[in-house]
């Protein structure tokens, strides 16, 4: 199967509707940090170019913040395309260019999983021991303390069994 | 005595704003003819006008001078004017005091004031020696040709034959349909087009209003609008095994009597030995979009000329030789863009196991539903477009076999792309027949650099031509497709059934005239002449002048030893007195 139809597949999306405005790429917040940019992103899948899109930063350094999906005239949600490139990626067994992108997703879900939501302060927490950036953002970090974003003390939700039954369903039916 | 009145304009600040427009009315008023003068803040407008009426009938004027804009611009509506009231429209004057005055002498208002003065009194000179003149009736024959049997020309004649105007249509070929006759389907809705044009041909065959000649070329155009003798040659036409020949050897020549003429003489194929790096003629499967047409036509599945193989990778180059300087043709051809995504789908449809590639530079789409129908072939047909123009185009038969190799590029990721390619299908443009040129000679109307056929203007008067009487349709004014190319026809249409539709045509009687008794017949006035409009006549030995092709020009008028010959209104004496009222 061809990476596009995969990628189409998996995040209910067609790359084909791409005529290249560019218009994603103009907007994304990231873009500076990237190599390509969303709009080549989806050209190198058209052109079904899979060793260079699972090799590229980009994939990974994507916020899916949804910019380029709420702009791109076609209608492309390309956050979700983002999404089903670095699972098949991950899948692919090729070593992630941002390896530490990979410990945050992961991180994340973890701790949503055990709370039942966001914990910021177990999530810095965890991701500064496993990368061992133990100083990295400090600055942008005491700010957020100072303004309570980062509370201490996590709020549990009542219902934990439900999210991770979700966690269980989804790992399951992803196994399938 | 003439009593003469003159109108000053302010054209709001344009000529007020320099020119001194109360002191050239006290200026004007000493001249002895001007028994009126005055000045008004707009003298086109409606009251302006009607100041212009009031004082002719309370004054008695028996000539008009309007002091304000070029001639160009107003002359007309103020002609128009005097003639309300009875005044003899040849009888008022536009003295140019804006473009001549005001707008060029900004920094010198005295000057400019008595500048004006000047012209306005000189204009009074010019008005006081004209004769009342009435505008010229020429006959007029209701029959009209169409030069091309293709669609364009098919599409023109069946609008004037339908109108009730006999039409005859002059066709090269020994049948009509042109270009069109060598489409498989057209673009939006894949229409077949052979059904399309079969029922064409059988509506311009069986109508009583339409003469076809078959085998015909124009030779010999002679006259003017409304009176045009042409002179047409029939070939021979004798019928082989399945198709009709032309015998160049049994010419015979026909001289009709022509009202107006439609020039529908079409394109003809771009030459493809200008692209040697696209392979020139020599590569066989590299083919262009005319022989690809030809492949697909009836729904058949396009197999290679070389050894009739099913091509699996088919690469499309657009812009093969247009939007190129360096091979000749800087124009973008128009209905590239469309023919390559159709022949793509067409391909796809027939061969669902092949790709399509397509090269661009730039996707022209611009048309009701044109875009969608190229954004169908990339999603729904999968068709890969990439975006840049193709460097080479060749063969090794020892490397690759029956391959062709593709050189390109694909921008859009900064990468250079090798396809090796069954079948490679170049987008070449649409140039002018190479017949054009001497055909437009033969009609007396231009022809762009490259061939083209000019229009009168580029906007406004997009289906006639300079020469009053020929009309332009379809792709020998410019690239077109069908749709563009049938409402252009109609078009030319309408501006025959409306020149048919007067009874004689009305034409300005300022044209040169001759003074019989000082005519030598030296012919000096017939060599200068640009338009033809100049003759001896050949029982009476003296000057003619054909005042439906004369321009008022005054080439002849110069030219005359006599002063025999002389442009109406534009007497020698009226000039000299003109100049010196100035001096």
């Amino acid at each position: 199967m061809k990476l596009t139809d995969q990628v189409n597949l998996i995040s209910q999306q067609d790359v084909q509707l791409c005529y290249h405005c560019h218009k994603c790429t103009a907007g994304c917040p990231v873009v500076a940090d990237m190599e390509y940019g969303p709009d080549r992103i989806l050209r190198m899948l058209q052109m079904d170019d899979r060793e260079r899109l699972f090799a590229s930063h980009d994939i990974w350094l994507c916020a899916s913040c949804e910019t380029c999906g709420t702009r791109c005239p076609n209608e492309i949600d390309i956050a979700r395309v983002m999404d089903a490139l670095r699972m098949l990626a991950l899948e692919s067994g090729v070593t992630p260019a941002e390896p530490d992108a990979v410990k945050f997703h992961r991180l994340f879900l973890m701790v949503v999983q055990s709370m039942g939501r966001m914990h910021e302060a177990t999530l810095f927490a965890a991701y500064k021991l496993w990368t061992r950036h133990i100083l990295a953002d400090m600055d942008s970090g005491a700010q957020l303390f100072l303004k309570g974003k980062i509370p201490l003390v996590p709020h549990l939700i009542k219902d934990r069994d439900q999210i991770k039954k979700v966690f269980k369903e989804t790992q399951a039916r992803a196994e399938q | 005595m003439s009593r003469i009145g003159v109108f000053v304009c302010h054209c709001g600040h344009n000529i007020a704003g320099v020119v001194d427009v109360a002191e050239v009315v006290e200026q004007v008023k000493k001249h002895p003819d001007v028994v009126f003068a005055t000045d008004y803040k707009y003298m086109c407008s409606d009251p302006g006008q009607e100041l212009i009426r009031d004082s002719i009938k309370e004054h008695h004027l028996d000539g008009v001078v309007v002091a304000a804009c070029s001639p160009a611009m107003h002359e007309t509506t103020f002609r128009r004017t005097v003639a309300n009231v009875g005044l003899n429209p040849y009888r008022c004057e536009s003295a140019n005091i804006r473009e001549q005055v005001s707008w060029v002498h900004q920094n010198y208002q005295e000057e400019a004031t008595r500048k004006a003065a000047a012209i306005a009194r000189s204009v009074a000179e010019k008005v006081k020696r004209n004769t009342e003149l009435e505008s010229l009736t020429l006959s007029l024959t209701k029959r009209a040709m169409v030069i091309g049997g293709g669609i364009a020309g098919m599409q023109a004649a069946l609008d004037i034959a339908d109108a009730g105007y006999p039409v005859v249509l002059v066709e090269k070929q020994t049948q009509l349909g042109g270009h069109m006759a060598q489409l498989s389907e057209t673009y939006l809705n894949f229409n077949a087009a052979p059904g399309m044009l079969a029922k064409r041909i059988e509506l311009v065959s069986s109508h009583p209003n339409i003469q076809i000649l078959t085998s015909a070329e124009v030779e010999e155009v002679a006259g003017y609008v409304g009176n045009f003798q042409v002179a047409v040659s029939l070939k021979e036409q004798i019928s082989t095994e399945n198709e009709l020949e032309a015998v160049s050897s049994d010419t015979s020549f026909s001289f009709l009597d022509i009202g107006a003429l439609i020039v529908a003489t079409g394109f003809q194929n771009y030459d493809r030995a200008r692209l040697p790096e696209y392979g020139g003629l020599e590569i066989q499967n590299v083919i262009d979009e005319l022989t690809f047409e030809k492949m697909l036509a009836g729904e058949g599945i396009p197999r290679r000329l070389s050894d009739g193989k099913i091509p699996q990778e088919v690469v499309f180059i657009q812009c093969a030789g247009s939007r190129d300087k360096e091979h000749g043709v800087a124009y973008c051809s128009k209905v590239c863009c469309m023919v390559t995504a159709k022949q793509a789908m067409l391909y796809r449809e027939r061969v669902p196991t092949g790709q399509a590639y397509v090269f661009y530079i730039d996707i022209r789409s611009a048309g009701k539903n044109y875009d969608e129908y190229v954004q169908r072939a990339m999603t729904d047909y999968q068709v890969i477009y990439l975006r840049g123009k193709v460097s080479k185009v060749f063969q090794e038969p020892q490397i690759d076999g029956d391959k062709i190799i593709v050189w390109g590029s694909d921008t859009l990721t900064d990468r250079a792309v090798e396809i090796a390619a069954d079948l490679v299908v170049l987008a070449t443009p649409m140039v002018p027949h190479n017949s054009a040129i001497e055909l437009a000679q033969r009609l007396h109307i231009s022809t762009d650099s490259y061939g083209f056929y000019n229009e009168a203007h580029p906007k406004l008067r997009p289906v006639e031509t300079l020469t009053a009487g020929v009309y332009l349709a379809g792709a020998g004014q410019g690239p077109k497709d069908i749709p563009e190319t049938v409402s252009q026809a109609s078009g030319a249409a309408a501006k025959v059934l409306q020149l048919f539709s007067q009874d004689e045509m009305k034409a300005s009687p300022l044209v040169a005239s001759v003074i019989e008794e000082l005519c030598a017949a030296c012919g000096a006035c017939v060599e200068v002449c640009p338009y033809q409009a100049r003759q001896i006549h050949p029982v009476w030995n003296i000057a003619t002048v054909n005042a439906a092709l004369c321009q008022s020009c005054g080439a002849c008028a110069v030219a005359c030893p006599n002063k025999a010959s002389q442009v109406r209104n534009w007497r020698p004496d009226q000039i000299l007195a003109m100049v010196d009222e100035v001096l």
